[in-house]
């Protein structure tokens, strides 16, 4: 991107790689994937200071469709890169995403510690309750008696993880829920996340029309929520408790942690530092 | 057990003073001019419990423990028997015990050691503030004839917080001692050295792994703890944000090792130190360095293997995971330090090669030289920094290809903040642009020039140490921690009339077959020398390298360090 260009204002489409996703027709993801673009292009991000971390699964895919920095690393570790890349180069943009797979079952434990460390990233995950790219198991957020898959033939048993109730419990700064039917409110809830300092969660309920046709019904079945964002971990927490999932469009919580910052100032050279060393020094 | 070195036990339970003690006989040993190694072992309680300050001195620098000690000073002998294995003694060596302290625990005794009797509790009583400790590190001083002024000075100094009552009882009981010790039998005394000394410095491995990185250009580490590698990110801790860097505590080895990827991904070289089973959780995203070829630098400090096994003790039984433990064809950087001042070079020159080879490095230090602190010479500052090509700014906007199929096999690396480079690293195959691909021709070019870029790589001659005779016709061939025994066993076979040499190799992946068959010119016999049960490092030899003639292996596990003395041993068999 040459000088001239950064000049003119980018749109959506200059976000877009030209890889093409791997993605089945009807997949929540697109929206998701032109919800990013859309909120990069609202904020004129110039794209080489924008950086998308992923982990593995069908929306892990997100970083190769983007025109900026990307990172697709191992299934579950995308927030420890993007932690990692984000305190080394506080000037980025870092966005995070990934679906409930990547970022509630095996990169369990980097999620409760990213929202607890509270860097300063967004993290959108594309929620479907299921692994698509497995071919349909069931994943934390799937209810106990789904049993459209064969490795759960009688259902989990289990109950589904509630992302964002420990996402508040473990000291998340921002969260919001929205739907991949809305992509215009997606890409505004990132456009807040962004400038919210901390640890953002936007969890999008994104429907996989190939191993959860009945999602499609989602579109139907999400409303606005009516009550407004809270700074008040307690009434985020009844709110949140109290949901049934399907409270969609705005932020729900933004709390006023200072984000973690590591803070570097070289003051010393190298060879200074020898001195401890030195015997009788 | 020549007049050049002596080697020490302090040993005594909780709280009796044993590794400060220690600390303060190095300390002064320093500046008396000498050189020093000092390990410690202790019980497995998380405070207190026994432990042991074993020390060795010397005129000239060590690397290693001798083959057994002159003296054991127990100021009781409360479980010292757990380490009687690790501490050999030999008739003529010295056991000083408090007469009050009781028997001499039976495994102890057996070994044959003279015995004399110092009442290091009933003398520090008759001293007000007094201590065992001081008094049983006054007769030491007083046997192996340390200069009195060189440990005044160390305890006025280390007790200057503790205001002039302290230090003049610490004094009087250290004099007391030195008094107590007349007529002591004779152990080695060290010769008084000329002032002034050659700078010297008092470091451990790990601390020295630290140096080096930050020598390096290390300005982003993650850290997990793991015995016995807490030290390295300790003392990186304070000293990374002085000099512009970064220090995270994450919440796992998983984290740590994605972390320091992330933060390379951004342009900043990064490291974390790990031991074996932190190392075993990182090896999925090791290989996602390989593949994405972002730079990192894993410092791992052996301990006993497998599982939880010894974390407090000394094994090199990583090789194996260290060198194959990645998941497909994985080529990456394998070193291995060669002594604890050399823990400061080799991670340094990870760095550099990680950096310039845009891959994952593993350094296998251990905890015999990570944890065992030394007083060395002076380590010069060399010239390696890590430099990472990055593309010309000349590339058109939308042609950059991250992953380009160079004569090299190292592609330029843009970073974040470079316009008109933007790419995605991925641990998918992929094409030269970076997009994912499945295709065979794909997979085979990327894998090639992965490799390319190591094997073709000029290592110079940092690849191995090498001492003893050029044209010798017995070569060892060791690593890491065994370097040193196997060095001064070397230096003994060619004191009584034998000639050999040591191929100590630092550069153990990729492997250096064309230099080490230089090595072996002329060699027909070869003694590999290891800490591990099933030899390992043998097999890895004998799976890579030809090696000439006959070939015996001298290989057994930790805790018990090799000693000079079985190296010795198996080369008489060619005498």
């Amino acid at each position: 991107m040459d000088s001239c260009a950064t000049a003119q204002k980018l749109s959506a489409k200059d976000y877009k790689s030209g890889v093409k996703p791997i993605w089945c027709a009807g997949c929540g993801d697109f929206s998701v994937l032109a919800a990013i673009t859309r909120a990069l292009a609202a904020m004129q991000l110039p794209p080489e200071e924008v950086a998308v971390v992923s982990g593995i699964g069908c929306s892990s895919r997100i970083p190769a469709y983007t025109s900026v920095y990307g990172f697709h690393g191992v299934h579950g570790r995308a927030l420890p890169i993007a932690t990692g890349l984000k305190l080394a180069r506080p000037d980025l943009t870092v966005l995070v995403t990934g679906g409930d797979g990547d970022g509630f079952s095996i990169g369990g434990n980097h999620f409760l510690h990213a929202c607890r460390r509270n860097v300063d990233l967004t993290y959108v995950v594309m929620d479907n309750q299921v692994y698509g790219m497995t071919k349909g198991q069931a994943s934390p957020t799937t209810a106990p008696d789904w049993e459209g898959s064969k490795l759960t033939p009688d259902g989990a048993g289990i109950n589904p993880f509630h992302p964002l109730v420990v996402a508040l419990a473990s000291g998340a700064n921002f969260i919001a829920r929205c739907s991949s039917s809305d992509p215009k409110n997606v890409a505004e809830m990132i456009v807040e996340g962004i400038r919210h300092p901390g640890f953002s969660l936007i969890q999008v309920l994104s429907p996989c029309v190939t191993f959860r046709p009945e999602q499609q019904d989602w579109k139907r079945m999400v409303r606005t929520a009516v009550v407004d964002c809270t700074d008040d971990p307690a009434r985020a927490a009844r709110r949140l408790m109290t949901d049934d999932g399907f409270n969609v469009g705005k932020v729900l919580y933004k709390g006023n942690r200072e984000p973690f910052r590591a803070e570097a100032a070289a003051s010393f050279h190298v060879d200074e530092l020898e001195a401890g060393f030195t015997v009788g020094g | 057990m020549g007049g050049k070195t002596v080697s020490l036990v302090i040993a005594g339970s909780g709280g009796a003073g044993v590794v400060t003690a220690g600390s303060l006989l190095l300390e002064a040993a320093a500046r008396a001019g000498w050189y020093a190694y000092m390990t410690r072992s202790s019980g497995p309680q998380i405070r207190g419990g026994e432990a042991a300050s074993m020390i060795r001195l010397a005129t000239e620098p060590v690397a290693s423990h001798d083959d057994g000690y002159h003296v054991l000073a127990a100021i009781d002998w409360e479980n010292i028997d757990r380490f009687a294995a690790e501490i050999p003694l030999r008739p003529d060596s010295v056991i000083v015990a408090d007469p009050d302290a009781g028997e001499i625990p039976a495994k102890i005794a057996a070994m044959g050691a003279r015995r004399v009797g110092l009442s290091m509790k009933s003398i520090a009583q008759g001293i007000e503030g007094g201590r065992p400790n001081m008094v049983a590190l006054g007769a030491i001083g007083a046997m192996i004839g340390l200069d009195e002024a060189c440990m005044l000075e160390v305890l006025r100094e280390h007790l200057r917080r503790k205001g002039e009552a302290a230090i003049e009882a610490s004094i009087a009981a250290y004099r007391a001692g030195v008094i107590a010790a007349e007529g002591f039998p004779a152990v080695p005394r060290l010769d008084r050295q000329e002032a002034p000394f050659p700078e010297r410095w008092s470091i451990t491995g790990n601390e020295a792994s630290g140096m080096g990185a930050l020598r390096g250009g290390v300005r982003f580490v993650a850290a997990y703890p793991i015995t016995p590698a807490t030290e390295v990110l300790e003392w990186l801790a304070p000293a990374l944000p002085k000099v512009g860097g970064v220090l995270v505590q994450a919440e796992d080895e998983l984290a740590s090792i994605n972390q320091i990827i992330g933060a390379s991904y951004g342009g900043v070289p990064s490291l974390t130190a790990t031991s074996g089973p932190g190392l075993a959780l990182m090896t999925e995203s090791l290989g996602m360095a390989v593949a994405a070829e972002v730079p990192i630098v894993v410092v791992n400090v052996m301990r006993g293997g497998p599982s939880t096994g010894i974390p407090t003790k000394s094994e090199q039984s990583d090789l194996n995971i260290a060198i194959y433990g990645l998941h497909g064809d994985a080529p990456h950087l394998v070193l291995a330090p060669t002594s604890v001042a050399d823990c400061l070079f080799t991670t340094q020159w990870a760095v550099h090669l990680a950096e310039a080879l845009q891959t994952a490095a593993i350094v296998l230090s251990d905890q015999a030289m990570g944890q065992a602190r030394a007083v060395i010479p002076r380590t010069a500052a060399i010239a390696f920094i890590g430099q990472r090509e990055k593309p010309e700014a000349a590339v058109q906007a939308g042609e950059y290809r991250r992953y380009a199929l160079t004569a090299s096999g190292v592609s330029p690396m843009a970073v974040p903040g470079m316009a008109g480079f933007a790419y995605t690293a991925d641990g998918l195959s992929h094409s030269e642009s970076g997009s994912p691909s499945s295709q065979a021709s794909h997979h085979g070019e990327q894998l090639d020039k992965r490799l390319r870029k190591l094997t073709g790589f000029d290592y110079g001659e940092h690849w191995a140490d090498i001492s003893g005779d050029d044209d010798a016709e017995i070569a060892i061939l060791t690593w890491g921690s065994c370097t040193g025994p196997a060095r001064e066993a070397l230096s003994r076979w060619q004191d009584s009339g034998g000639r050999a040499k040591v191929v100590a190799m630092r550069l153990l992946s990729p492997v250096q077959t064309d230099k080490l068959d230089a090595a072996l010119a002329g060699v027909r016999r070869v003694l590999v020398v290891e800490q591990t049960h099933s030899g390992q490092f043998h097999r890895y030899l004998r799976a890579h390298y030809d090696l000439p003639g006959e070939v015996r292996a001298l290989h057994h596990p930790g805790p018990l360090p090799v000693r000079p003395g079985e190296v010795i041993e198996q080369l008489s068999h060619w005498r």
